[in-house]
């Protein structure tokens, strides 16, 4: 019993991404940017969902808010530490970068340099080994 | 009674499977061809008894057994038949249970197809794939046993999720599993060469068309639930960087590099460490998605109920198989190393820099999409990582990889001057380049740099991939290409009309939303839209309402086109039903969002060019990958042994591939 | 050690995370607001538009601000709690999060009310000050306003006793 009700419960929480009413802006370069910003900020209580595809309440409200501050002049970082001071980095789908995150961020640098590493060392012993005659 | 057959079925299907598991490879280490013997019947057996336990599931549902607390769950009695079979794999006990019989299935036609082995090897395979398979029937039978009773028996069932009630996602779950699970058979081919100590360029032609063909199902399967998010969840999106999407993802991209370091085994007989660790990683990763998906570790739309007792057993799984392999690789694989060498402007350089790529391309994801568990376990708190990460980290090693797949394509193997390289492609890529600048100008009428290096890079791969096609068919009198080398050239293709779809469609799409009445007309992306009318249909176990619209280009009608909410009777919560015009070079999308009220709607239009390249694209990747899989010198059951370096003119094998 | 030992390595400090992951809750979002002042807020009384309700009103006393709504009915099995805590003399007041002033009124009549003063917080944005994103929220605010817990789902006697007394009883001696 207990399990049918948890299954209902996280189904009715995955059906609710029906159609969800969101307001843009006439501009086009101001709607762009506000488009981003709500695709990328998460519902705090969806399974991985941006404000912008969530029909819940909160969500609206969230959209709202960002288009009160956008209107107010602040810009997407300075947004994005507003709902971060309050809802905690979880909320932001782009991921801050500060010491505890260097190494997310920095991985990509890390890795394609270590790749280098190792397609160099390997490349320089495969060059000096013989090939082979009869393969044309 | 039937049901508690199928249980039992399942009991007896352990039981074979560690027969399966045991004998074979106790009698390869001891030389026992008795023991080895058994592997195939054993193998048989196995699935004949994971498909009975199936076969009584589905016969549960079809028949709404609502005794059945997994039945009770996920079905209704006005679900429509079609969708009573699917929702056999709709929650987690029933997938699981697919998973087991795809295994099975995967395993009996590997040993059907082994004929042409030495039995020492087979046996070893069939004996590493039953290992996985008690694993795997034992994690089902102890914690996720489909056949519970629910006592008293439902009235009725709460109904399939309605999401889950379409034929795109019918299709998606099997497919993806096929792909997921066979990705178990290069594993265990890999495990037995490290097991015999041996690993030659049989061994890759072997494991070659197993492989190409788990991944065809695989990219068939992702593209799947890539084109049915689209069209389905109503706000045209077709790619979220979900932990499950992911978890899908990077096995595929191992499962590629696997594909093209084969290809180097195969030819020269080298990079042998590489494909044993590539075949050990891709599965590690399947059983990792596995984890990932039911254990309630990350968040996700796709996880199923979670449950830590459940995803500590397959922490368990994980731990033992993958870590199994690889510490059996930790102490063999130095033994596999072989000579053969090759220059700097060589095939095998390009497939070196690919595998490295694609290893690096999937490590990101990995550390994207695990960030979130790192960071808490560190104590450092939630942390979210989406798509501004993913988006921005993976183009980094994927577009110089499209870059060299381009120039690979037509390297020879070992040496190539590079001038006549350059001379081959310099029109190709002179052409890429000058089309990527002047078709967004003039399509879009605007431009950025990262447009112009996607759509670049996606004209380049196809333009590549043609050239050779292309020019044998105006020339007769050249050399006919063999199936192998169509499907490289298909495939890669693929690849290029995809990468120019999602180059396309990301920068230039269109999302409009709109507060409308009956009546209304509107402008978006230079079509016109007039909102008709509205109307209540009943569906079998639905009702809706059905939006009206008038699709117009030029004052000419394009489409019709009804969008719809739907109410689900049992579940009742509202559904999005999407509906779109589709062309070859746009999308036009509209679906309904929220009843304003005073009979005004809010309406999403949205304009999506070149979306159905990606489809397109996957398509003609898949074929591609099931022409090479179906190449005659996969097919050939005579046995030899060739050792790497030793004179190769057996084969009448030309040229590049 | 050979570099073939990498991937098992790799693959075992993956597995020790796995393990400790499966100790977490991955949906239990700690609130960034623990340890700092409350946010600043004033609104109308529930009961009575004319009076006004502020953060001042918290000063100098351990409080509860509860959030709560008619259309949350978690918010109802918390409310029992709820009045006895306030009986025993602890203060409570409540954000009535996006609800409509008639329902919230009865709501209070019929069941009792806990709350010192409800302040009613229509449009949400109080709500937003205070990062909540789904009722019922409690939060705990020390004498000198700074918040020092926050509990999401309905507050039971059981995380009364080990989350929140815990924490008045420290605060208290530093009076």
């Amino acid at each position: 019993m207990y399990r049918i009700l948890l299954l209902s419960g996280l189904l009715i929480g995955i059906v609710q991404f029906a159609g969800a009413q969101i307001e843009g802006f006439d501009d086009s370069a101001v709607d762009e940017r506000y488009r981003d910003l709500i695709h990328t900020i998460r519902c705090m209580k969806c399974q991985n969902q941006s404000i912008a595809e969530s029909p819940v309440d909160q969500a609206s409200d969230l959209r709202r808010q960002v288009r009160e501050l956008m209107l107010d002049g602040r810009s997407d970082g300075e947004i994005r530490t507003y709902l971060a001071d309050r809802y905690g980095d979880f909320i932001n789908y782009r991921p801050p970068l500060k010491p505890t995150t260097w190494l997310l961020w920095g991985a990509p640098a890390l890795l394609l340099i270590g790749g280098g590493v190792v397609f160099v060392r390997i490349l320089r012993d495969r060059l000096q080994q013989p090939l082979d005659e009869d393969i044309g | 009674m039937i049901p508690e057959l199928g249980h039992f079925a399942l009991v007896l299907a352990i039981f074979l499977a560690l027969y399966q598991a045991i004998l074979p490879l106790a009698g390869a280490a001891w030389g026992r061809n008795d023991w080895m013997i058994l592997a195939r019947p054993a193998a048989t057996a196995q699935f004949i008894f994971v498909a009975i336990a199936y076969v009584a599931l589905t016969r549960a549902f079809l028949l709404d057994d609502f005794s059945l607390l997994y039945v009770a769950q996920n079905s209704n009695s006005e679900l429509p038949v079609g969708y009573k079979f699917a929702a056999v794999w709709g929650g987690h006990e029933g997938s699981l249970l697919l998973w087991c019989l795809m295994l099975a299935t995967w395993t009996l036609a590997v040993a059907w197809g082994s004929r042409g082995q030495p039995l020492a090897f087979s046996s070893r395979v069939i004996g590493v794939l039953g290992i996985v398979s008690v694993g795997v029937l034992l994690f089902t039978l102890l914690t996720s046993n489909p056949f519970d009773r629910l006592l008293p028996a439902a009235v009725d069932g709460v109904d399939l999720n309605p999401l889950l009630q379409d034929p795109a996602m019918v299709a998606h779950p099997p497919m993806l599993y096929i792909g997921y699970v066979g990705m178990a058979v290069p594993f265990a081919f890999a495990v037995a060469a490290l097991l015999t100590g041996r690993l030659d360029r049989d061994w890759a032609r072997w494991t070659r068309p197993w492989t190409i063909g788990a991944w065809v199902f695989l990219t068939g399967g992702i593209a799947l639930g890539s084109w049915w998010a689209y069209y389905e969840l109503g706000w045209g999106g077709w790619w979220f960087w979900d932990p499950v999407e992911n978890a899908s993802f990077m096995p595929w991209l191992m499962g590629t590099a696997l594909i093209h370091s084969l290809a180097v085994t195969e030819r020269r007989g080298i990079f042998k460490s590489w494909t044993v660790l590539l075949a050990i990683a891709a599965f590690s990763l399947s059983l990792l998605g596995t984890f990932l998906v039911r254990s309630g570790v990350l968040i996700s739309v796709h996880a199923f109920a979670s449950d830590p007792t459940r995803g500590l057993f397959i922490l368990m799984l994980l731990l033992l198989i993958s870590g199994g392999a690889l510490v059996l690789y930790a102490f063999r694989a130095s033994n596999l190393e072989a000579e053969g060498g090759f220059r700097l402007v060589s095939r095998e350089t390009f497939l070196l820099a690919n595998n490295l790529l694609l290893v690096i391309a999937t490590f990101l994801i990995l550390i994207g999409t695990l960030y979130p568990l790192f960071h808490d376990a560190m104590g450092a708190g939630n942390l979210s990582v989406g798509e501004p990460f993913f988006n921005a980290v993976f183009l980094i090693p994927m577009l110089p990889l499209a870059v060299l797949l381009g120039l690979g394509m037509h390297t020879v193997w070992q040496k190539m001057e590079p001038g006549a390289l350059f001379a081959r492609l310099r029109w190709i890529g002179a052409a890429a380049l000058i089309a990527a600048i002047v078709y967004p100008l003039i399509v879009f009428g605007s431009t950025s740099v990262l447009t112009v290096i996607g759509v670049g890079a996606g004209i380049w791969v196809t333009l590549s991939s043609l050239i050779e096609p292309i020019s044998r068919w105006f020339n007769s009198r050249a050399v006919r290409l063999t199936r192998a080398q169509w499907g490289m050239f298909l495939a890669h293709l693929g690849v290029g009309l995809f990468i120019v779809g999602a180059s396309v469609t990301s920068a230039f799409n269109i999302e409009t939303d709109r507060a409308v009445r009956i009546g209304d007309r509107w402008e978006v992306a230079g079509f016109e839209i007039e909102f008709r009318g509205m109307r209540t249909e009943e569906g079998p176990n639905y009702v809706a309402e059905v939006g009206e619209f008038d699709l117009r280009s030029n004052g000419e009608l394009v489409a019709s086109l009804r969008p719809e909410k739907r109410i689900y009777r049992v579940q009742t919560n509202p559904m999005t039903e999407a509906r779109m015009d589709i062309g070859l070079f746009r999308d036009v999308f509209i679906a309904l969002g929220e009843p304003l009220g005073d009979g005004a709607w809010s309406v999403r239009v949205q304009y999506k060019p070149m979306i159905s390249f990606l489809w397109i694209g996957c398509i003609v990747m898949a074929f591609g990958g099931l022409l090479a899989a179906t190449d005659q010198r996969y097919r050939r059951t005579v046995r030899q042994r060739v050792e790497p370096r030793t004179k190769v003119g057996v084969t009448a094998e030309q040229g590049s591939h | 050690m050979s570099r073939y030992a990498i991937p098992v390595i790799i693959l075992l400090v993956l597995g020790g995370f796995f393990l400790r992951g499966l100790g977490l809750n991955p949906t239990y979002i700690e609130s960034p607001l623990i340890g700092k002042p409350a946010p600043e807020f004033s609104l109308p009384d529930l009961i009575d538009p004319s009076a006004n309700v502020s953060t001042s009103d918290l000063v100098g006393q351990f409080t509860l601000l509860n959030v709560w709504g008619t259309w949350c009915p978690e918010c109802r099995n918390e409310h029992d709690f709820l009045l006895s805590l306030a009986r025993s003399g602890m203060p409570i007041y409540g954000l009535n999060w996006k609800d409509e002033r008639d329902k919230a009124l009865e709501w209070l009549e019929v069941l009792g009310d806990p709350y010192v003063a409800s302040a009613a917080d229509v449009i949400g944005d109080v709500a937003i000050d205070f990062g909540v994103y789904g009722a019922p929220e409690t939060f705990l605010i020390g004498p000198d306003l700074t918040v020092l817990q926050k509990h999401i789902s309905p507050l039971t006697p059981e995380v009364w006793e080990t989350r929140f007394v815990p924490l008045i009883e420290e605060h208290s001696g530093k009076r």
